[in-house]
């Protein structure tokens, strides 16, 4: 049996040994915390996708051992495989980090920023994205590209202006479905998700579409303004689900269930289920099993640092690895949102997931 | 010196029995008697480099093709010829189809292509008729079709119609286009050569570069290599428009120079009206202008002329490039502000949406642009300009980034002042509607 060999790759000045045909991102994310490039459209689980956001740009300061040539321009690290004896730069460049603002700016170009109003508010991947490379202002001065509200079902939300074209819900609904039904009208910076004749999305998979979608583009019409993520407490559940691994995170404030979604890794995408496969769930665990008797409750949810819930103190909370100090990687790294560190209403040493019900103001007195 | 339209002046030399009464399908004949990598190895020693803008070597592009046992090859020929200023395949296909249905034969033999396609912009309506006519006559009289000329190889050739993209003639979106599908460009590598067409190996190449095969065949790659200067060998067809005497198509030699082009008899006989040279974008409209005084003269006080080198000369900062041979001039009276514009213009309507820099930056630059020219525009625009350029350029997937880029760019460099004079005199400007005109006579320059 022949093995696949191994390649050494270094990434900002921490060398691993990944097998071959994987690309510098997942070496980088086996590295994990910062040195992991912020991806927007790249999704590990979706075949096919990743490279047009332009977020996950890095440096290759050397090409490989064979050919040491450094290449010419910074490349989409979810795209590029890796060489042996690659060198990467990706937060201790300040090409990368340059480019990475000028993505960040283009992205929020025409974004709206209504934020205050947005149901994926908190566990949105530009929030995070803004937050760790944008401008504290825009220079953009005209009005900002805006779209028909279009209706495409009963379940499904679309926000088309919020959309940042990551094309992750044309490839899940590709893959997932046994029919795509919505895809990419018109070009350039028109260009707009949409259904070709006005058609309501129905397939019993599509409602992974708002799981996979980076921003608040497509969200859950059973959720819609009904809560703020971060006030509302994840809980793994499972049920029998003959459709779906039937494993799901109950979005919960005291014994009412807000919103079902599919368990996420910390990357933001959806983790395998204890079947091996990507734990995709079907529409009807998603949207009607809203009821606590429909589930059975295994416990508080691991949550990712991306997650704005994270600074609420739960238990569990997947840190970035403590190695990857300022000596190893060359410069003070950055951490998503410790703005709650900051104010005074957060009281750190208050778990909120040990809290009863939902968290009064007692319990940060 | 000609090669490609030596019999162009010919009546009737669009169809068979004259194309055929004045040498044509030789090269085939030819062809057909040597091994395809022969064939390959006789492109490699003419030097004949893609003319489809980025001056690629064909030769070595053709031997890169993988080719796995079982699994078809294809050659794809580039006809979206829809770059601004550019319009010399539109000449070609027009007004000699046999001699690119010639090459398209000879270069399928070489490369093993059964079947192989051209790819043809939406806006030609009326070409893809004239070269489905030159297909059939050429299959009629056995040069296509199944064992052409008892030669045992098969080739067939289709005419694909494209919808009206610029950006389907990037050779992964064409391809993607081909399929049926959304013309995005595709993530390279995988390069066409190896996964194209039908994830099958696959040869992208101009319509120029294929029907210099023919004369490449005809004479022995050796004898068309020491036509020309350097790595710049054969000749190259020049689309020249905007403010000339006579614009039009023409086939240069190398060795020309750029004034002379511009001013001399035979070629486009100087600035219409009597007027002076103000700049020059010399190979279509991505790629930088240059002004007139660095496009007779290179930086280093050289002759400037018509070949790949000569006009790089210099990079960015004082050169520019060949490109696809689209020459547009604009005399004194134009307006570098308002031309870039337009082109800012064109790049935002032609940019697919696929990655973010190019979808959003192009059209943010075209809204500034459009500032600076209807008299809105601030001094820090022009900064704010140069910042968006520089992070579109090279962070894109397709070279359509670049493209928007670089036009800006160059506009900036080498006319900041016009920029400026928009900014501080927004009423005049508005009036006069062109730009400054202190950059003309070249000759002048010349003198002193």
């Amino acid at each position: 049996m022949s093995e696949t060999p191994n390649f050494k790759v270094t990434i900002d000045n921490i060398t691993i040994e990944v097998p071959a045909g994987t690309s510098i991102l997942e070496a980088a994310r086996r590295v994990g915390g910062e040195v992991a490039p912020p991806t927007m459209c790249y999704y590990s689980k979706l075949q096919g996708s990743g490279g047009k956001c332009r977020t996950c740009l890095v440096e290759v300061s050397k090409g490989s051992e064979k050919d040491p040539r450094p290449m010419p321009k910074l490349v989409a690290s979810c795209r590029t495989g890796v060489m042996d004896g690659m060198e990467v730069k990706s937060m201790t460049s300040e090409k990368v980090l340059d480019a990475r603002k000028g993505v960040t700016e283009f992205l929020l170009l025409n974004h709206p920023l209504d934020c205050p109003v947005c149901d994926q508010a908190g566990e949105c991947h530009l929030q995070d994205l803004g937050y760790d490379h944008g401008n504290e202002g825009t220079r953009y001065e005209f009005d900002r590209r805006t779209f028909e509200p279009e209706d495409i079902g009963p379940n499904i939300q679309l926000h088309m202006n919020r959309c940042i074209m990551c094309f992750r819900c044309v490839f899940a609904a590709e893959q997932l479905t046994d029919y795509r039904e919505h895809g990419i009208l018109d070009r350039g910076d028109h260009a707009r998700i949409s259904t070709c004749i006005s058609k309501s999305l129905d397939h019993d998979f599509i409602g992974n579409v708002i799981d996979v979608c980076p921003v608040g583009a497509l969200t859950d019409k059973t959720f819609r303004f009904k809560n703020r993520v971060w006030f509302t407490k994840p809980v793994d559940a499972h049920c029998k689900c003959d459709k779906c691994c039937g494993e799901v995170r109950l979005w919960m404030r005291g014994n009412e269930v807000f919103r079902v979604t599919a368990r996420k890794d910390e990357w933001g995408e959806v983790a395998t289920a204890s079947n091996g496969k990507t734990g995709w769930i079907c529409n009807e665990c998603r949207f009607e099993k809203k009821s606590l008797s429909d589930w059975t409750i295994e416990g508080p949810s691991k949550i990712s640092r991306h997650s704005v819930i994270s600074q609420g103190h739960y238990e569990g909370v997947h840190e970035p690895q403590p190695e990857l100090l300022a000596e190893v990687i060359g410069k003070e790294p950055v951490f998503t949102m410790s703005i709650h560190n900051i104010s005074e209403v957060n009281k750190p040493n208050v778990h909120l997931s040990q809290i009863e019900g939902p968290a009064h103001s007692d319990d940060f007195k | 010196m000609k090669l490609l339209l030596e019999n162009a002046h010919i009546e009737g030399i669009r169809y068979y029995e004259a194309y055929r009464k004045n040498g044509g399908y030789r090269a085939v004949e030819k062809a057909l008697k040597m091994t395809p990598d022969e064939i390959v190895e006789e492109v490699k020693k003419s030097g004949l480099r893609g003319r489809g803008g980025a001056g690629f070597p064909t030769g070595m592009k053709w031997s890169f093709l993988a080719k796995p046992d079982g699994v078809p090859r294809h050659l794809v020929v580039n006809a979206d010829e829809s770059e601004p200023g550019t319009f010399k395949d539109r000449y070609l296909m027009e007004f000699l189809p046999h001699l690119f249905v010639e090459g398209m034969i000879a270069s399928s033999y070489a490369l093993g292509s059964n079947t192989t396609y051209v790819y043809i912009r939406g806006e030609y309506a009326w070409i893809p008729d004239i070269l489905e006519q030159a297909i059939a006559e050429a299959k009629a009289n056995g040069w296509l079709g199944k064992n052409i000329q008892g030669s045992g190889f098969d080739c067939e050739i289709y005419v694909h119609r494209g919808a009206g993209a610029y950006i389907c003639g990037e050779e992964t979106a064409l391809i993607e286009s081909l399929e049926g599908k959304r013309g995005n460009p595709r993530i390279k590598p995988p390069f066409p050569a190896i996964q194209g067409v039908w994830m099958r190996p696959t040869v992208v190449n101009n319509v120029e570069t294929i029907a210099a095969v023919v004369p490449i065949l005809n004479m022995g790659g050796e004898e068309y290599g020491k036509i020309g200067v350097g790595r710049s060998t054969g000749t190259k067809l020049m689309s020249a428009c905007g403010n000339l005497k006579r614009p039009g198509v023409y086939e240069i030699p190398f060795d020309l120079s750029v004034e002379d082009f511009i001013y001399g008899d035979e070629w486009c006989q100087g600035i219409a009206n009597g007027k002076k040279l103000k700049a020059c974008i010399p190979g279509g409209s991505s790629v930088p202008i240059l002004p007139a005084n660095l496009l007779l003269k290179t930086a280093k006080g050289e002759t400037r002329c018509m070949n790949y080198e000569s006009l790089s000369d210099g990079g960015f900062q004082t050169g520019s490039m060949l490109g696809s041979g689209g020459f547009i001039v604009l005399d004194e009276d134009q307006c570098v502000v308002r031309h870039t514009m337009t082109l800012a213009r064109f790049y935002t309507h032609e940019s697919c949406g696929q990655c973010s820099p190019c979808r959003e930056g192009t059209g943010w630059m075209y809204k500034i642009l459009k500032n600076i020219e209807t008299g809105k525009g601030k001094m820090s625009d022009i900064d704010l300009l140069w910042d968006i350029q520089r992070r579109i350029e090279g962070n894109t997937i397709c070279p359509l980034g670049d493209a928007a880029a670089w036009p800006v760019a160059a506009a900036i460099r080498h006319f900041r002042d016009e920029f400026e004079w928009h900014v501080l005199n927004p009423e005049e400007s508005q009036k006069r509607n062109y730009g400054l005109a202190h950059y003309a006579d070249p000759l002048e320059i010349m003198v002193s």
